[in-house]
């Protein structure tokens, strides 16, 4: 694991793969978003209890899904954080985070705009939506923590602790919250949506939504490496390999390397004995 | 050549409760503000949603969790606020012992100083909301089962954010989140217990919960500290 | 010390580095305790003496580098470590809810340090009899340090790792803590300490490590 991690512990070398993956993901996952709402809004047929509305479903579905997958990828680049304490996996984290709660944010957003004609009121505490809104808390609080602290590098390590924790959890109240609601359920409406939304769903319907599915992971993926690759450069700014990407050749460039030079012997004269 | 004496695990996890209990014994209002809390928020809702029994039975529940919830959230910064202002976190991570026995130690203290006072009005808090009383019981062994785990994941939101100069709201955002499960299933086989249905399931779900978080909440903790002790 | 060879080297650290921010503290930083050594880091405010302090107590992870205590790495075996570290630090670690014995009772207690009674003669040495059922807090900056330093003659450890300890401190405190350091230092222990001020003292020799300021 190390040595295949150990590479990218450079943040350059993180930087120029990032580069040559961005597009990868970006100009395959536009296509598909393309494809899979024409498909989804044009042809795939009206739904016979729902009608028209339930086309909100290619953007829903794949945003409440990959809310709860670039969780579990933050949890990740938490745990490369701590245990071999890889820089661009801190950045990662900070990377991803908004992303997320974005996702999930957009999932609570259609949700409503869903429930509205379905179910006649804004918000039910429906177990998926109320998920999802946990799940929300949870990435507001890794993206606060991470800001909270005056070294970056300790919210950095605060937030992978707390993603990490996190991620145990969502099972759990994941769970929790789906026993709660069938506790609690006491309109046949809901619970009629809920069956219909199940697997029994007709191939016509199905084909655009897998289809939307992966094209919202491309494209977030593509989005959390741009991401990435700024708060990579934000950092690193001042290093050589940073400028010249950035097209910028000051006289600084020289003048900053020098002054680390010269900086290093002095911390060589200054470390020894007196 | 200086030799330095082992020291006992268990010792020094005495030593810890031992010191805490008498410096808590000190700064009683410190101990009393949250219990004072949640006896008034109790007192709140039968105002709020008026006084009919029945109503205030089938709430009885969840507003008493609610607020012990809350009421806990109010002392849990004194976890390690203090010892962290004073230095005497820091040496905490410098005995010679493994650091998850001191931070186990300090959640037990927590738990022995805030949730038994709880435990103790129960009664009354089941009282002033006309809770039924073939439900007292459960209402007091999901507590007893929950309350632990409200100091161990306490614990680790408190490590994560007590070199933070605002911590606390941040503190009720990374924890209230995490606790969603407890309040389901507490709630659940309260309610169970008041129409006459075993309060098994979920109870023994609470066991679990604390059994899961007080052995594995200590090495969060220890990981949150040294983030913050810096 | 002429016979240096046989002198046993308790703490080591190489190739140290420290960022703290956007700013290297120091880096390629070496340092090598030898047993009856005590060692001043000197520098300016922020040149990085306290972080410095607490990497080489293993509170806060160096950016490169490692530290070793008998030749044993800290962080693979820190409860051998911390037996024989009293680190007191910026904040000391007195409660100042309890009191200067009750305070001194516990650090004994948790080193491993057994007391037959009641260590009244150790207060009377420090200054803080007549003093012993005041709760910390009602005592004086000086007399809270005094406390803290008090634990020095309570522990078996033989590297001590002190932030300042001359801070607060009178004359006769001074005086006093030199005397305890060369009693440390001839018992085969060493001392690693932060001050402002020059150690100048008859009793033992100072080794010098001086960090700077960097931009």
């Amino acid at each position: 694991m190390w040595r295949w991690l150990h590479p990218y512990a450079k943040p350059e070398a993180t930087f120029a793969l990032n580069q040559k993956l961005i597009p990868w993901f970006a100009i395959p996952g536009l296509v598909l978003v393309i494809v899979s709402f024409v498909w989804g809004l044009a042809f795939a047929p009206p739904d016979y209890q729902q009608g028209e509305s339930y086309r909100i479903i290619f953007v829903h579905v794949p945003s409440a899904m990959w809310a709860m997958g670039f969780y579990v990828g933050m949890a990740i680049a938490g745990v490369i954080a701590l245990v071999w304490q890889i820089r661009t996996a801190e950045l990662a984290i900070l990377a991803i985070a908004p992303v997320g709660a974005v996702l999930t944010f957009i999932s609570l957003f259609t949700g409503a705009i869903w429930g509205q004609p379905m179910w006649g009121t804004w918000w039910v505490w429906d177990a998926r939506l109320t998920a999802q809104l946990i799940l929300l808390f949870l990435y507001l609080g890794v993206m606060a923590l991470y800001v909270a602290f005056e070294d970056e590098r300790a919210g950095a390590k605060a937030a992978s602790i707390l993603a990490i924790v996190g991620v145990i959890n969502i099972p759990i109240i994941h769970y929790s919250v789906y026993w709660w609601n069938t506790l609690h359920q006491k309109s046949t409406v809901t619970r009629a949506i809920t069956r219909l939304e199940a697997p029994s769903i007709a191939p016509e319907m199905l084909w655009p939504l897998l289809v939307s599915i992966l094209a919202m992971l491309l494209v977030c993926a593509a989005l959390v490496l741009m991401r990435l690759n700024n708060e990579i450069l934000r950092r690193e700014i001042h290093r050589p390999w940073a400028l010249q990407h950035l097209g910028i050749s000051f006289a600084t460039t020289d003048g900053e390397q020098s002054g680390k030079q010269e900086n290093k012997k002095d911390q060589k004269g200054g470390a020894d004995a007196v | 050549m200086l030799q330095a004496n082992p020291v006992s695990a268990w010792k020094v996890f005495k030593q810890i409760i031992q010191r805490d209990i008498r410096v808590a014994s000190r700064q009683r209002s410190d101990l009393l503000n949250p219990l004072i809390f949640l006896l008034i928020v109790v007192t709140l809702f039968p105002l709020g949603v008026g006084p009919g029994p029945d109503i205030l039975g089938r709430i009885a529940p969840g507003v008493i969790w609610v607020s012990a919830l809350l009421s806990s959230m109010l002392g849990l910064e004194r976890l390690f606020r203090d010892d962290f202002r004073d230095g005497a976190l820091e040496q905490m991570l410098l005995l010679p012992v493994p650091v998850e026995i001191s931070v186990f130690a300090k959640i037990v203290v927590h738990w022995l100083l805030t949730a038994v006072p709880v435990l103790v009005i129960t009664p009354l808090l089941a009282l002033l909301m006309n809770l039924p009383i073939q439900a007292w019981g459960v209402l007091w062994l999901t507590l007893l089962l929950g309350t632990p785990v409200l100091s161990a994941a306490g614990a680790i939101g408190v490590a994560l954010t007590v070199s933070l100069n605002k911590g606390g709201a941040l503190l009720s955002l990374l924890l209230l989140p995490l606790l969603i499960p407890l309040l389901i299933f507490a709630t659940a086989a309260v309610e169970a217990a008041v129409v006459g249905v075993s309060p098994a399931g979920p109870l023994a779900l609470i066991g679990a919960f604390m059994v899961l978080s007080i052995t594995l909440a200590p090495f969060a903790v220890k990981a949150g500290l040294r983030v913050s002790v810096n | 010390m002429s016979d240096k060879v046989a002198v046993p080297v308790l703490l080591e650290a190489n190739e140290l580095m420290s960022i703290r921010g956007e700013r290297t503290l120091f880096s390629d930083l070496q340092l090598r305790v030898q047993a009856g050594e005590i060692w001043q880091i000197e520098g300016p405010n922020g040149a990085g003496k306290s972080s410095l302090l607490r990497i080489l107590a293993g509170l806060l992870p160096a950016q490169a580098g490692s530290v070793s205590f008998q030749q044993q790495l800290i962080s693979e075996d820190r409860e051998a470590y911390y037996q024989n570290l009293l680190f007191i630090g910026h904040k000391a670690g007195v409660k100042p809810e309890l009191t200067a014995i009750e305070n001194l009772e516990f650090y004994a207690a948790v080193q491993g340090v057994e007391l037959k009674e009641t260590p009244y003669e150790l207060l009377a040495k420090v200054g803080l009899v007549g003093l012993e059922d005041i709760p910390a807090q009602g005592l004086s900056a000086g007399q809270q340090r005094r406390i803290a330093l008090a634990r020095l003659w309570l522990t078996q450890a033989s590297l001590w790792i002190l932030d300042e300890p001359f801070t607060a401190l009178d004359v006769e405190g001074i005086a006093l803590l030199h005397a305890r350091f060369a009693e440390h230092l001839k018992a085969g222990g060493a001392i690693i300490l932060t001050s402002h001020q020059e150690l100048i003292t008859e009793f033992y020799q100072v080794q010098a490590l001086r960090l700077r300021y960097q931009h």
